[in-house]
């Protein structure tokens, strides 16, 4: 933690200066010091999220449980869980295989913290949803298809 | 700046349960308004849980999470009446912070 903070305070300066002086907006400063995983974010397909999250392939496991509702009457907010009982592991992504960008969410795990978090995301339409874990910086997908009958991004 | 963040945490036989409800428009960024225009994106980017200090969360979100964003996780190791810290930050650099005591 004190690490973490002391880095992050030593490019929230250095970022400060670049962003004063013109050379980068505030907004792309923003993102770098965040280290918000733009490419995968950005990415648009599952093994494309998956390297962009630093893995070769992802392999599928059992152990891998999604909570999700079979059919969601309404894509703008759809309840998702993922609960991973392979040991060590260190982050859950939540991936929706039809939206625009695959990426929805991303957990990291610190040891200490269940592997298992719930959230609600938005499904554009009926697709399938990947629960992605890592664990010992190897990669495992877990896949469930969810029908939504009202998209919730088109709006 | 805003809504305030609605935290409950409950010590539990095994862990903390943490459940947030964050207030936030989540724009995503594909949405037209009526004169045609895209709806530039809004959404929470980053999301850190601390205990004492220690994270015992952290996320990166894309604009495909829900509006007014809903969490929930577990954790060891908390008790009563300790105190639990959410930060989120978005896109456009606003950022809040709210805390919570374990009851």
């Amino acid at each position: 933690m004190t690490q973490s903070r002391r880095e992050f305070v030593k490019l929230t300066g250095v970022f400060a200066v670049m962003a004063s002086a013109g050379l980068i907006s505030t907004k792309e400063a923003f993102a770098q010091q965040q280290a918000w995983n733009k490419a995968a974010f950005e990415a648009k397909s599952l093994d494309e999220t998956v390297k962009a999250l630093g893995g070769p392939a992802a392999t599928q496991s059992a152990d891998i449980s999604i909570t999700a509702p079979d059919i969601a009457e309404n894509g703008a907010v759809v309840p998702v869980a993922v609960t991973s009982k392979i040991p060590n592991t260190q982050n859950v992504y939540i991936l929706v295989e039809k939206n625009p960008n695959s990426l929805a969410a991303g957990f990291a795990i610190p040891a200490g913290t269940d592997a298992n978090v719930s959230t609600r995301i938005k499904m554009g339409q009926t697709s399938n949803v990947h629960a992605v874990v890592k664990a010992d910086n190897k990669f495992y997908v877990a896949t469930k298809e969810v029908k939504v009958t009202l998209g919730g991004c088109g709006g | 700046m805003a809504d305030p963040m609605r935290i409950r945490a409950t010590e539990q036989p095994d862990g903390v349960d943490v459940r947030v409800l964050m207030s936030h428009e989540m724009e995503t960024g594909q949405r037209r308004d009526s004169a045609g225009k895209i709806v530039p994106a809004h959404y929470i980017s980053n999301v850190t849980v601390s205990h004492n200090g220690k994270q015992v969360l952290s996320a990166e979100w894309g604009p495909a999470v829900a509006k007014n964003p809903y969490l929930q996780f577990k954790f060891k190791g908390g008790k009563k009446g300790d105190k639990l810290t959410v930060t989120w930050v978005d896109n456009k650099g606003d950022t809040r912070t709210d805390e919570a005591t374990i009851g």
